[in-house]
């Protein structure tokens, strides 16, 4: 690890100001020590996050909103959010360790950097890393990476669990920097890596994820999340569905559908949901619009399988909140 | 009756003791005389389980109060015990003395202990920064540098031992540790972010003479084999306990899935976690 300065921020403004370039913000730190100690992420100074007041989870007529600052296991926890969004408490509770949920603020999960090896591999060339380097994983190995978003640049997944939850969701995130504050849906938040796959989102220098804020949605009651792994437990997802559905008897009144493990952002599939409104419930309506999920999947040497795999992945997630699994 | 493959069942605590220092395993743990010989008393461990018994000495505190310098205050980085010094130490606990053998190091064994040990051993490190820690209940000051983390100050400056380095990077679980009650990992977080909270290492988790009853399962189930994951998985099982996640065997795997036990002893360890459970729940210790 290189050296650092370390210092608290005393409130969101001290915070924005401290923020620079060269800086970093922490809060739980699972994601930021561990690149630290890889030497792939090097700031020169740590402001702490954590005596901010960005905290609390509750819910009105319109939306839920979790401050920044929370915990993944409490939010996990939390019986409005298990009660009305069980998507994102599964999302929570099926990522990482109860340790690790422990420390990491929700925020914070929003912004962790990929688990792509050669990412976290120093002596390895990567354009996410050290930009112009070329992609070591493009042809190498490419079992975990993405099928969706990828680009001669970079073909490596987003790891956030949480996040497919709340893009399906069409959840949205509050920015805070010294010129005030913006709200961004979280979707258009994440950027696609093109070109400059070093940038994975838009946040600017000095900025700060303060809260994040979930649309009230009556399918949001009937939602799961479902992730398939190496092993059965504290693993990164091969490939994960996050699904709603709103039913009218066995009509499907509305539904989303976002996948996660498979592209280089959370990826939102809303063509699925046109596939399924207003059809009835059938193991074959689930099937074919997984189908259409895949259109346009691009695999790499390793992740062929992928593109079954998710399209299984949808379809029983879909089985388990429609009664039929 | 379990028994350490290969070893024969020792007649004494003398002879467990003197078997133990030759075991490589046994340089992991800090023992006393005196914790032997009461859980014997006591019919915790019944005899002849060999060589597993050196893992008594990670549910122990590393040494009783009247081996520390003061039983109010850590022994600092110019004090810590050595791994040399510890070998010492054993002989003589092994040899039935049960003298106070202070924390003080050779200059030949501080050298070695900085060469092997130091956390950021880069030319600019600095240990500039004033860190005060609250673990298992005493304070303490140290000037660290930032890079410190948790795992690095309990082990190298505070001479706890028993919360264990495996992986470094939040992959294993064995640097488990509780800070203001939740199980967090150690080696993810900064010493100097851990100030003004309470920190609990299995060194803290006994009070007094009693065993916690994750720790008492632990040796009456069988827990474990080679011992080196046991410390995290001990405070893991706490947190998961406290929690109320041991409904069932799968529950139990789930809310365990962080700590990895490389020997596979997870049968035993889901069995010491019902066990325990259900005598907490009932709450007998």
């Amino acid at each position: 690890m290189r050296p650092f300065e370390y210092g608290s921020a005393l409130d969101a403004s001290d915070a924005c100001s401290k923020g620079t370039d060269r800086s970093s913000f922490i809060a739980g730190g699972t994601t930021l020590i561990d690149l630290m100690k890889l030497e792939v992420m090097n700031p020169s100074r740590l402001v702490d996050l954590n005596s901010l007041p960005m905290r609390g989870i509750t819910i009105d007529d319109k939306e839920l909103s979790i401050g920044a600052l929370e915990k993944m296991s409490a939010v996990a926890a939390n019986p409005i959010v298990a009660t009305n969004y069980p998507m994102i408490s599964e999302a929570l509770l099926q990522s990482a360790s109860p340790q690790i949920r422990n420390m990491a603020s929700i925020g914070g999960n929003l912004l962790q950097r990929t688990r792509c090896g050669y990412f976290r591999d120093t002596s390895t060339p990567c354009n996410k890393r050290e930009p112009g380097t070329g992609c070591s994983a493009i042809n190498g190995e490419n079992r975990m990476h993405a099928i969706f978003g990828t680009s001669e640049s970079c073909v490596a997944t987003h790891p956030s669990d949480l996040a497919v939850a709340l893009v399906a969701l069409d959840a949205s995130i509050r920015l805070q920097s010294a010129q005030g504050y913006r709200l961004l849906k979280l979707e258009d938040f994440y950027l696609l890596p093109g070109q400059t796959p070093e940038k994975e989102n838009q946040l600017q220098p000095g900025e700060i994820i303060t809260e994040i804020t979930v649309p009230r949605l009556p399918l949001a009651r009937k939602s799961t999340y479902v992730k398939v792994r190496d092993r059965a437990s504290y693993e990164f997802a091969l490939t994960s569905a996050a699904v709603g559905l709103e039913l009218d008897s066995a009509t499907i009144r509305d539904a989303r559908v976002a996948v996660g493990g498979v592209g280089t952002k959370p990826w939102n599939l809303p063509q699925i949901r046109q596939a399924l409104i207003g059809k009835q419930l059938s193991e074959e309506v689930f099937r074919s619009a997984a189908k259409q999920a895949v259109e346009g999947a691009r695999p790499l040497r390793d992740n062929g399988f992928k593109i079954h795999l998710v399209q299984l992945t949808i379809i029983r997630a879909l089985m388990n909140l429609g009664g039929l699994a | 009756m379990g028994r350490h493959r290969g070893c024969p069942s020792p007649k004494t605590i003398q002879e467990i003791q003197l078997r133990l220092s030759r075991n490589i395993l046994f340089q992991h743990f800090f023992v006393t005389h005196r914790a032997v010989s009461r859980l014997f008393k006591r019919a915790v461990l019944p005899q002849g389980r060999g060589a597993k018994l050196l893992l008594l000495l990670l549910m122990e505190h590393k040494a009783d109060s009247s081996t520390e310098p003061s039983s109010n205050s850590f022994p600092d980085s110019d004090a810590v015990s050595s791994r040399r010094d510890f070998i010492g130490r054993l002989a003589a606990i092994s040899a039935g003395l049960t003298v106070a053998v202070p924390f003080v190091g050779s200059p030949a064994a501080d050298a070695i202990r900085r060469d092997r040990v130091d956390p950021a051993d880069k030319p600019d490190r600095s240990d500039s920064l004033d860190c005060a820690l609250d673990v298992n209940g005493k304070k303490v000051k140290l000037s660290i540098d930032t890079r410190t983390t948790l795992l690095d100050a309990l082990r190298d400056r505070l001479g706890l031992m028993g919360t264990k380095k495996g992986c470094d990077h939040g992959a294993c679980g064995a640097c488990t540790v509780h800070v203001n009650g939740a199980r967090v990992l150690s080696c993810l977080t900064l010493a100097v972010m851990a100030q003004n909270k309470k920190i609990t290492t299995i060194e803290g988790l006994a009070v007094n003479d009693e065993l916690h009853p994750v720790q008492a399962s632990f040796i009456a189930c069988d827990g474990f084999q080679c011992g080196y994951c046991t410390p995290g998985q001990i405070m893991s099982a706490v947190g998961c306990i406290e929690e109320g996640h041991t409904g069932s065997d799968t529950e139990i795997r789930e809310f365990m899935s962080g700590n990895l036990c490389r020997c596979g002893a997870y049968p035993n360890i889901v069995d010491a976690i019902k066990v325990a459970a259900a005598k907490m729940k009932r709450g007998v210790s």
